[in-house]
C-alpha cells in the first residue's frame, strides 16, 4: 500500500497519529484541570468515573493510544533516519532561513517525549515509583482512589515538579512545529490560511504548556493542596 | 566603469574533479571587481586570471545568464542563489558584496544530485521525476481553438505561478533533508489545476511521488526552507496541494 511505503503516505500517517495525540493531551488535560475543583468530588471523583467505565472501553482507549504512539515513533525514526541521508554533505556555511529550532529538532523533542510518557505512567498510572503514596492503594474518605494525595505528595519534591515542567517545555517545543505541520502534511492549507495555522498552532501548544505546567507549579508553590 | 571603485575578496570555492574524488575547498582572490558585476561575471574574472597562469578555471552550470533557464547552481554562503529574495546566482549582484569579504561558493549538495566537477551536480534526477508523469498525453491533431476549454482566471493565474518553476534545483539544495516536494509539488499542481491535466491527476501524483523516493530524495519535515531558496518564489501551498492529491489519488 503506498501510504505505508511512500515519502507522503509516511507523512501522513505521521501527520494524523500525532494529531490523535494532540487531540487526547487536550482531553487529558481537561480531565486533570478537576484537580482545581470545578467537579465535586475533584481530580479523585473524576479518576473514580474514568475507572468505572466498562473495561472493554479502557482496554480499547488504550491500546488505540499505544498503536498511535508506536505508529507515529516509527515513522517518527524511519524518516529521520531517511532524512540524515538526504544530504550527505553538509555546507561549510550554515544558513537557514525559515527553519526554526523546533523544527529541526523534532526526533530529540519526540524521543525526549517517549522517556517522558514512560516515566509518566510508571509514576501516575502504574503507580510503582512512589508506592507510598499510591492513589489506588489508599482511597480517601468517598472510597475513591486519592489521586489528588499522590499528586500533591509527588509535586512538592522540586526535583519531579522540574521533571514534569521540563517535559512540557518540550512538548511545547514538538508541537508549536507539530500541530501546523499537521495541516500542511494533510494537504488541509495554502498561502492565505497558513500564517494562521502557524499561530493558532503554536498557541495551543502554548495553552497545554501553560495548563499542565500548572498542576505541578501550583503545587510546588504551595498554592494547591 | 572606470570611475567606480573596485573590489578584493576572497573566495573560498570547492574544487572536486570527479564524482569519486572526495573535494576540497580552495581559496582564491577576486581582484577589481565592480558593483555591476553579477555573479558569475565575477567568476569569469576570477577564471581568466586562473587560465593565465596555467590552472585550471572552476568549474559552474550557467546558460542564459538572465534568471530565466536555471542552470545556474551554487550555494553562496550557505544559501542556494545567494539568498537574495527571487534570484538567480546569475541576476546576482556584486553590489551585494562589500570590499574585504570573505565568500564560501558550494555546489548543490544532495543524495539525488552527484557532483559532475567542482559546482557542477547531475539534476538528471529531476527529469526522472517529470518522466514519471509530469505531463499529459493528447493526441496531437490539428491546432486546438484556443478557448475550447474554458479556465477561470484565478484558476489559469494559480497554474501559472506553479508553471514559473525552472527545474533549477534550489529547493532540493536548500533541504535539510535534500527533499524534492517543492519542485514536484509546483509541477503536479500546475497540471491539476487545469482540466486538461486532472484526467491524469491520480496516477500522476502516485508515480512522480514514488519518482523522489527512487531518486534518493528525502521526505519533507515542513521546514520551508526551499521555499526561502526559491528564486521563482513557488509557495510551499502547491506542497499541501500535491499531499491533497496524493490523499485523493489513494482512494480514486
Ligand atoms: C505524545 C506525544 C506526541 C505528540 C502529541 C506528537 C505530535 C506530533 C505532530 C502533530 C506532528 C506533526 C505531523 C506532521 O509532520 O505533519 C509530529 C511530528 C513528528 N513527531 Fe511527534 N508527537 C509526539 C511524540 C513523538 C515521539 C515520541 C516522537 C519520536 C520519537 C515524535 C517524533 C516526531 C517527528 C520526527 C515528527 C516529524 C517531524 C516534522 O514534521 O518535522 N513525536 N508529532
Ligand atoms: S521550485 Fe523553485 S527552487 Fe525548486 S526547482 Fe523550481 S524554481 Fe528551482
Ligand atoms: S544562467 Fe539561466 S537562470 Fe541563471
Amino acid at each position: 500500500m503506498q501510504l505505508l511505503k511512500s515519502s507522503i503516505g509516511r507523512k501522513i500517517l505521521m501527520a494524523i497519529t500525532g494529531q490523535a495525540m494532540v487531540l487526547f493531551a487536550v482531553i487529558h488535560l481537561l480531565g486533570n484541570s478537576s484537580i482545581f475543583g470545578w467537579l465535586p468530588g475533584g481530580i479523585n471523583a473524576y479518576a473514580h468515573h474514568l475507572h468505572s467505565l466498562p473495561a472493554p472501553v479502557i482496554i480499547g482507549f488504550r491500546l488505540g493510544l499505544l498503536v498511535f504512539v508506536c505508529v507515529h515513533v516509527w515513522f517518527g525514526i524511519q524518516l529521520t533516519i531517511e532524512n540524515r541521508g538526504g544530504r550527505p554533505q553538509q555546507y561549510a556555511v550554515k544558513t537557514l532561513q525559515k527553519a526554526t529550532f523546533a523544527s529541526e529538532n523534532m526526533i530529540w523533542t519526540g524521543g525526549l517525549l517517549v522517556a517522558f510518557i514512560l516515566y509518566h505512567l510508571l509514576h501516575f498510572t502504574f503507580q510503582v515509583v512512589s508506592p507510598e503514596t499510591a492513589a489506588l492503594s489508599h482511597p480517601d474518605s468517598l472510597g475513591n482512589p486519592n489521586v489528588l494525595g499522590m499528586v500533591v505528595a509527588a509535586f512538592q519534591n522540586m526535583f519531579v515538579t522540574l521533571i514534569y515542567a521540563g517535559a512540557m517545555v518540550v512538548l511545547f517545543l514538538h508541537l508549536s512545529h507539530g500541530i501546523q505541520s499537521f495541516f500542511q502534511t494533510l494537504g488541509w492549507s495554502n498561502d492565505r490560511v497558513q500564517p494562521f495555522i502557524t499561530k493558532a498552532g503554536t498557541l495551543v501548544a502554548l495553552g497545554l504548556f501553560l495548563g499542565y505546567a500548572a498542576v505541578p507549579l501550583t503545587i510546588l508553590l504551595r498554592i494547591l493542596k | 566603469m572606470s570611475d567606480h571603485k573596485t573590489m578584493t575578496l576572497t573566495l573560498i570555492v570547492w574544487r572536486q574533479k570527479n564524482a569519486s574524488d572526495p573535494g576540497k575547498f580552495e581559496t582564491y582572490t577576486a581582484k577589481n571587481i565592480t558593483e555591476h558585476h553579477s555573479f558569475l561575471e565575477m567568476l569569469d574574472c576570477v577564471n581568466e586570471d586562473l587560465i593565465h597562469t596555467g590552472k585550471d578555471p572552476i568549474v559552474f552550470d550557467h546558460d542564459c545568464r538572465e534568471g530565466i533557464c536555471g542552470m545556474c547552481s551554487q550555494v553562496i554562503n550557505g544559501a542556494p542563489h545567494g539568498g537574495q529574495d527571487r534570484t538567480t546566482v546569475c541576476q546576482l549582484h556584486m553590489r551585494k558584496f562589500k570590499d574585504g569579504d570573505t565568500i564560501y561558493i558550494e555546489p548543490w549538495r544532495a543524495r539525488a544530485f552527484p557532483i559532475i566537477r567542482d559546482l557542477i551536480v547531475d539534476r538528471s534526477a529531476l527529469d526522472k521525476i517529470i518522466q514519471a508523469g509530469g505531463y499529459t498525453s493528447c493526441h496531437t491533431g490539428g491546432v486546438a481553438d484556443g478557448n475550447a476549454i474554458l479556465i477561470p482566471k484565478p484558476v489559469a493565474d494559480e497554474a501559472m505561478d506553479a508553471a514559473e518553476c525552472v527545474g533549477c534545483g534550489a529547493c532540493v539544495a536548500g533541504c535539510p533533508n535534500g527533499a524534492a516536494m517543492l519542485f514536484t509539488g509546483a509541477k503536479i499542481s500546475q497540471l491539476a489545476l487545469l482540466p486538461q491535466g486532472q484526467a491524469e491527476a491520480s496516477a500522476r501524483v502516485r508515480n512522480m511521488s514514488d519518482a523522489m523516493t527512487e531518486c534518493g530524495f528525502g521526505n519533507c519535515t515542513n521546514h520551508y526552507e526551499c521555499m526561502a531558496a526559491c528564486p521563482k518564489g513557488i509557495n510551499v501551498k502547491f506542497i499541501a496541494r500535491m499531499n491533497r492529491e496524493f490523499l485523493k489519488a489513494q482512494f480514486a
